[in-house]
């Protein structure tokens, strides 16, 4: 399935990654191989099968928990990983001009 | 013997018997990091401080006669994915360069619970996506056997040490086969229990829906201590199960005898080297002579497994790696505007497979994609479930071979991403069914690499599982030449 540079740069944008010309090319040619494999699928009898996107403890499910508060990390620690915050909140680069 | 150079059980019974001390085997692996890893690079970083704390406080227990446990004073080693307090966390990525979790993974306050010592943290292919642990931004790990060949992965760097015999123990993480592909490679036992059946609260997400943390040791009963100290149930882990956890160690030399073994044709076919084949037929006839009831089974779907996987995995991964947007941790690149700030930083901040695999993930989910990539892969998924449903209504596990392969050579396929991928084939059908698998070691090829061979079990019953790993594993696994300095 061929696959081309501007798909590239569609995808890249809404991957937010911003790909250089070189690693454009090279993205479109290694991901045009690995969906020509992917496109075995199609050839597959799905017919009338549920997808199984949970393979887990069936018997158990996904209980939600009680929703109700609980301890929490304290906000100056949380805040010291951050690239820049101003000791209350996380600061980002002007959204609005 | 010196007790350092013993399996897992064998540290542990040698601490219970008081023939060496938690201190004693901590400074141990320390001295054989420092021989050692400038040439395996198995570590990113030491815990040296909180290693030596936690061995003089296990000594005192071992002292007093009152352990925690048999990993009480046991050395094990972190691939570098689990949250550890106060300790760098990197995920083997630049983008998580610095980043200090304020918390322990589950699994890291259980070990520490049960009175284990965290020597270190352990290289891995970035955010785990890779065969090899050549994608770690921080440089391969090389296999001990071989130091011109990988170590597989992800878990790479958890395997080389434990083969190394750095450290007794580690815990790696499993997606599509990073612990159990490894394991074969140096030849140490390796698991990925049930889905479930251990938390991943702490351990940074690739696929959530396939993800599972396991243990790594030298012996199958090593296996089984670290097992029964990190499974069971999280509230921070939705889909952890509340199953109850047995003590795996205390049914592993119950005998195997009328077990029935399904040997899929599926796994035995293109593409196994004739080695591979031979130590793995080898390891169904040591079975089959304590007493195993030896099937031909399918598994008709297997072939369909990994092109099913790379669409499921990526899309996860493409949704789970969003929250790498340079804004509550780790790098953030330069940048005037917001939406500049987020490509910029995550251009700077992933390596090339990573961006591969978000744009592949991204590309299956997208508009007018979605019904013909993710959506068909989630009922491929089904039917390969399906065919292990079915097997499992005649046999107790299923055998084959854990890797085509035995180890390849730094950079062999580092060109190639679908010849990468393909080395996975026979360990990510567990993944997709949920299932429990585990690679024992199973000889050496000619060139004196390990093999490894897989078990898969039905759900919830690793005791079954384990038990047979137990009467397939070798009486005992020599060390690489290079651990003696030969």
């Amino acid at each position: 399935m061929p696959i081309d540079r501007a798909q590239v740069r569609h995808v890249a944008r809404l991957a937010r990654l911003a790909l250089s010309p070189e690693e454009e090319d090279r993205f479109a040619a290694q991901l045009a191989h690995v969906l020509e494999y992917i496109e075995r699928l199609q050839g597959v009898d799905v017919e009338g099968v549920e997808p199984l996107s949970f393979a887990g403890d069936a018997k158990a499910g996904l209980p939600l928990r009680a929703d109700e508060p609980g301890p929490c990390l304290p906000r100056e620690q949380v805040l010291s990983q951050a690239p820049e915050h101003d000791g209350e909140a996380f600061l980002v680069p002007r959204i609005i001009e | 013997m010196k007790a350092d150079l013993l399996p897992l059980s064998g540290i542990s019974d040698a601490l219970a018997a008081g023939e060496v001390s938690p201190e004693a085997l901590l400074e141990a692996s320390l001295e054989r990091i420092r021989a050692l890893d400038a040439r395996l690079r198995a570590f990113l970083r030491l815990t040296e401080a909180e290693a030596r704390t936690a061995a003089k406080a296990s000594s005192q227990r071992r002292k007093s006669k009152k352990p925690l446990g048999p990993l009480d004073g046991v050395p094990v080693g972190l691939k570098d994915i689990f949250c550890m307090e106060g300790v760098e966390t990197t995920c083997g990525s630049k983008i998580l360069r610095g980043y200090v979790p304020p918390y322990d993974a589950t699994v890291v306050r259980k070990l520490k619970q049960a009175g284990a010592v965290i020597v270190g943290k352990l290289n891995m292919d970035e955010f785990a996506m890779g065969s090899s642990t050549e994608n770690s931004a921080f440089g391969p790990t090389m296999n001990p056997w071989d130091l011109s060949r990988t170590p597989g992965g992800s878990s790479g760097g958890s395997a080389a040490a434990v083969a190394a015999r750095m450290v007794a123990g580690a815990l790696g993480t499993d997606t599509g086969g990073s612990i159990r592909q490894p394991a074969a490679m140096v030849g140490c036992a390796g698991m990925k229990p049930t889905y479930g059946r251990v938390s991943r609260f702490g351990a940074i997400a690739f696929a959530s829906s396939l993800d599972q943390v396991g243990p790594l040791a030298q012996d199958v009963r090593g296996v089984a201590y670290l097992l029964s100290a990190i499974a069971g149930h999280d509230p921070n882990d939705q889909t952890s199960s509340p199953r109850p956890v047995p003590d795996y160690a205390a049914t592993l030399d119950k005998s195997v005898r009328g077990l029935r073994i399904g040997v899929p044709a599926e796994y035995f076919g293109e593409g196994l080297a004739p080695e591979v084949e031979k130590a793995v037929r080898a390891g169904v006839d040591k079975l089959r002579a304590q007493g195993c009831e030896i099937r031909e089974i399918s598994l008709p779907n297997s072939p369909h497994a990994i092109a099913t996987y790379y669409i499921v995995a990526t899309a996860e991964a493409s949704s789970n790696l969003a929250r790498y947007d340079g804004v509550r941790y780790g790098h953030r690149a330069k940048a005037n505007q917001l939406l500049e700030m987020y490509e910029k930083t995550r251009a700077e901040g992933f390596g090339a497979e990573v961006k591969r695999r978000i744009m592949l993930g991204t590309y299956a989910l997208s508009a007018g994609y979605y019904d013909a990539y993710y959506l068909r892969a989630q009922k491929v998924r089904a039917l390969i479930r399906r065919d292990f449903d079915q097997a499992f209504a005649a046999v107790d596990a299923v055998l084959s071979p854990t890797s085509p392969t035995t180890a390849f050579r730094l950079g062999e396929k580092m060109d190639d991403p679908l010849a990468m991928y393909l080395n996975d084939v026979y360990t990510v059908p567990a993944n997709l069914a949920g299932l429990p698998g585990i690679s024992v070691p199973a000889g050496f090829d000619s060139k004196s690499l390990p093999i490894g061979l897989q078990l898969i079990g039905k759900p919830f019953e690793e005791e079954t599982l384990l038990r047979i790993a137990r009467a397939a594993e070798p009486a005992a696994q020599r060390a690489p030449p290079i651990v003696e300095g030969r």
